[in-house]
């Protein structure tokens, strides 16, 4: 058994009386209750009581158990974990930028407007399409706002008999929760033998009552729609419209414009393309960019100058937009997340940009290729900046994916991820992103070569795995079955 | 700047392990006809050019300290002690990503099972999940969990529940055919007026969604609210104004609530220009299985190590795909982190203070301007650090006249609520020094004067 690293709770670490922080001398507010009727008065107040050094402590050392960017190998398919430029924190928290309210006079933050703006113009740059709402919290979220813009379109028109979405059976499980929560149905569209979606299908269901297709390009295979042009325009010719999940942007960056394949909607993950950090699972920002006809359902307010007035050429934020789908999430989105990706847009500029899609697109077919005699790869052509495999073939040999996965965690990598998309079977999706180097490329095609051996020569070293961290497998049958969700 | 590693020598050794000329015949799937288009975007600058640029775009604003700030409104300038953002700044806590293998992950997981915990204890609430991307959209999934659960398809929404947080309920019920009735709240006799939201909940009701302390600052008894919920058997929704209140205030789990929500900005997160915050929703154990979103649990490892992971997840998308309660994918965990560090820096005596100090200096806030002439305070009840006002001017030229004096002059009713015109909603917290209570005031005794 490996040395105990286990952190106590910071119930555990409480001590009666200790006292971590004061704002003021103990006595200075005695008298705020009074003006308040006790019966709107809370009885108890039950948290921690530790000292700044208990809260300094616990929380360095929590960090200490964590993988991450800066310390492990990544390659998490279709997250995009790549490296974080450091000076993007820098700027993000300028006083000028962390230190504002949301509903200061907007003659206060002109320049966080302009933020917003020019973003904005580059989102819209690099993706092809004329206009965008950066409100969307995360990719989920944008996809709710995108499928409301195709409503209110489609309601617009006075079209209202479409009711079902057609979505690839290969497709992230937020896209027919989010069709889902539209209030629409679904029909899954299989995978062809190619890993594309299949056109045919598309052609048979696509119809009067069709809403749009939400599908992802590159999509969840790895793999670039090769039927792109005449995928998006059966979907038209039936007067659907198509969403597009940008959650595979990286790949394409420069390579072409999404607009130019013939999406009307697109949602950006920034958090993913454009370099914050995913901070653990989160925060996220999920712009959505679309076609101009779109552009009075954004949701409000947009920013926005002042064409006329004493305060002219000043932004402004715009309420006054009619055919809106409304607010999806409070205020104007998350502008931290915006700074960071005006930031790394800046610093790459045009040649970057280029040049991020190209280097992750050749690290991961550099991988598949080192891998493919080893590892069955089912859809073994040329990928874009993931693959995935499967290991069906160890799985025979009485090694599962999972087991392949925990045994990476012994030579520091972090896990790619397992199980998804849900059409291959033991599936391992690999996304080495660009910011890796050819070495540590190198030392991961090594590592996988090991793994593959050792499931002939001593399967039991991978399922013992992880064999020195901090807790070995966790038991998530009694987790779900008996949930503990808090201290006691 | 290039954050791309590979040498040229290195792409031509990695172009021929996979057997093509050059890195454009990996992108050969694309149509010719639109690939490789001209980028409209400006060449590179480096780091130095880099940072110059956005230190003039930040120079462009006014951030709090430099101004005064007199805004709250689901957004609250509350002190956060250092060592939140220093640790919140460790690169192996926000360079990390979601907990998929729990194995190494072990720090994100139990700081989440932490935030949990101290949410239950702050709210009085059962259960928590490790939180959704802001009050507004947690109001959003509460109210379409008061749906599923009770199966009924009409909605109260309290006039005085903040009116981003309505306006997202009404964007995600859009088209479902649910009834939405939201009540009226105007100004009678300087008092502010409410229509009743009890006379509304009836048998058809699904929840019932409302705020502490409200929009417009007041601290409501809601048992009567409560009560006729509970008699027709319609959810409570309670939505908590500003975290810190529960400093002092009764808890959402003191009224009964069945399911609470807020949003947590208020505990130690930067402004940011209102984003990102952290949404924080917890519920009754009763509806556990109903609760969206991202959930930690405790179990044991093969040799009884303590250890934890998601779970729960057999509700979600990724496994539930059109049948899962949400399509909520990633949370706000690096921000739930800086609400776990605050809540943990601060304990019982330091968000006491905090909850204490702001009520007080908006109580002198109220005291004062409750002199000025041509100003009312209409509150309808106690409040606890926010406050509404009549003003004699419309709210928008307030405002600009107050940042003209170094002044964040509160929120501006009018959009929002016709009729209110002339009424701001003026916050103070712990941060509100007394020379900018002054300064306020003195800027609105001016203001009203040249009027």
């Amino acid at each position: 058994m490996s040395r105990d690293r286990s952190e106590p709770l910071l119930s555990e670490l409480s001590r009666p009386g200790r006292v971590g922080h004061l704002l003021a001398a103990p006595d200075a507010c005695a008298d705020a209750t009074l003006d308040l009727p006790s019966e709107l008065l809370r009885d108890d107040l039950k948290l921690p009581e530790l000292g700044e050094l208990d809260v300094v402590r616990h929380f360095t050392h929590l960090s200490s158990l964590n993988f991450s960017i800066d310390n492990a190998f990544y390659p998490l398919g279709s997250c995009t974990m790549k490296y974080n430029p450091k000076v993007n924190e820098d700027v993000a928290r300028m006083a000028g930028f962390a230190g504002l309210h949301p509903y200061q006079p907007e003659e206060t933050v002109q320049g966080a407007l302009q933020v917003m703006l020019e973003l904005q113009q580059l989102l819209c740059a690099i993706s092809g399409f004329e206009t965008v709402t950066l409100q969307p919290a995360a990719g989920a979220q944008a996809e709710l706002c995108g499928m409301l813009l195709i409503r209110a379109y489609h309601r617009a028109r006075g079209d209202t008999k479409r009711t079902k979405v057609l979505i690839p059976d290969s497709a992230h499980g937020t896209n027919p929760a989010t069709a889902a929560m539209c209030g629409y149905t679904t029909v899954s569209i299989p995978t062809d033998a190619h890993g594309n979606v299949d056109l045919k299908r598309i052609k048979e269901e696509a119809d009067d009552t069709t809403v749009g297709l939400m599908l992802t390009n590159p999509n969840t295979l790895g793999l670039f729609e090769q039927e792109i042009l005449d995928v998006t325009k059966a979907i038209h010719d039936a007067g659907g419209l198509v969403y597009g999940d940008g959650a595979n942007l990286n790949a394409i960056l420069g390579a072409v414009k999404p607009a130019d394949l013939g999406f009307d909607v697109l949602h950006i993950n920034t958090h993913k393309t454009f370099s914050t950090p995913h901070g653990g699972g989160g925060p996220g920002c999920g712009p959505v960019v679309a076609r101009g006809f779109l552009e009075p359902y954004l949701p409000k307010p947009v920013v926005a100058r002042r064409a006329s007035g004493d305060r002219a050429g000043e932004l402004f934020l715009d309420w006054d937009r009619p055919e809106s789908i409304g607010k999806l999430k409070s205020f104007w989105g998350h502008f931290g997340v915006m700074v960071r990706a005006l930031t790394y847009i800046t610093l790459q500029g045009d040649q970057g940009i280029r040049d991020i899609g190209e280097a992750a697109v050749l690290n991961a077919n550099y991988l598949r290729k080192k891998l493919d005699d080893l590892y069955d790869v089912p859809f073994d052509r040329i990928c874009m900046h993931e693959f995935v495999a499967s290991g069906r073939r160890q799985k025979q040999q009485g090694v599962r994916t999972l087991d392949i996965a925990k045994r990476l965690i012994d030579f520091n990598i972090h896990p790619p991820t397992v199980y998804f998309p849900l059409i291959v079977e033991e599936a391992i999706m690999v996304e080495p992103t660009e910011a890796e180097s050819k070495d540590t490329l190198d030392r991961f095609v090594q590592v996988m070569r090991q793994i593959a051996e050792e499931v002939e020569t001593s399967p039991e070293l991978i399922h013992d795995a992880p064999h020195d961290q901090p807790v070995g497998r966790l038991d998530e049958t009694t987790a779900a079955r008996r949930p503990v969700l808090r201290w006691s | 700047m290039a954050f791309v590693p590979l040498t040229a020598d290195e792409r031509q050794a990695m172009l021929e392990q996979i057997g093509v000329g050059s890195v454009a015949d990996l992108f050969a799937d694309i149509p010719a006809s639109v690939r490789f288009p001209q980028l409209d975007v400006p060449p590179p600058l480096t780091e130095i050019q880099t940072v110059a640029k956005m230190s003039a775009l930040a120079a462009k604003n006014q951030p709090v300290g430099q101004l005064a700030c007199f805004v709250g409104a689901g957004y609250y300038n509350h002190y956060s002690p250092s060592v939140v953002s220093h640790l919140m700044g460790r690169s192996e806590f926000y360079t990390s990503y979601t907990p998929y293998q729990p194995e190494v992950s072990q720090g994100t997981l139990q700081y989440s099972f932490e935030f949990q915990s101290l949410v239950c204890d702050l709210f009085e609430m059962d259960v928590a999940n490790s939180s959704v991307y802001d009050g507004a959209s947690g109001a959003a999934e509460a109210v379409l969990m008061a749906l599923r659960i009770s199966r009924r398809d009409r909605v109260v929404l309290d006039g005085s529940v903040h009116p981003e947080h309505r306006a997202v309920v009404a964007a995600y019920l859009d088209g479902r055919g649910i009834e939405v009735v939201t009540t009226n709240v105007g100004i009678k006799d300087g008092k502010l007026n409410r229509q009743s939201v009890v006379e509304q909940i009836d048998g058809e009701t699904a929840c019932v969604v409302i705020q502490q302390p409200d929009f417009f600052g007041t601290i409501r008894d809601l048992a009567a609210i409560v009560a006729k919920a509970r008699e027709v058997g319609a959810l409570v929704v309670y939505v908590v104004g500003d975290p810190v209140s529960l400093g002092l205030l009764k808890t959402p789990g003191g009224w009964d609530a069945d399911i609470a929500i807020g949003e947590g900005q208020g505990l130690g997160l930067p402004l940011q220009y209102g984003g990102p915050g952290v949404g924080i929703m917890t519920c009754k154990t009763a509806h556990l299985r109903q609760l969206p979103g991202r959930i930690v649990g405790q179990t044991t490892d093969h040799d009884g190590r303590r250890g934890f992971v998601l779970t729960l997840q057999a509700r979600e998308q990724h496994i539930r795909r059109e049948k899962a309660t949400s399509n909520i994918c990633t949370s706000q965990t690096l921000l739930a982190l800086g609400a776990t560090i605050y809540l943990a820096a601060m304990g019982p005596a330091g968000l006491k203070q905090a909850a204490g100090l702001s009520h007080k200096q908006t109580r002198a806030v109220a005291d004062q301007i409750r002199r000025v002439d041509g100003y009312r305070v209409v509150n309808d009840g106690p409040f606890f650090d926010e406050i509404t006002v009549t003003c004699p001017a419309d709210g928008d030229t307030m405002r600009h006249e107050l940042a003209k004096r170094g002044i964040i002059g509160g929120y501006a009713l009018g959009r929002e609520y016709p009729g209110l015109e002339n009424a701001l909603v003026l916050c103070a917290t712990e941060m509100t020094t007394s020379e900018e209570i002054d300064r306020l005031v003195s800027g609105l005794r001016e203001i009203g004067g040249a009027r």
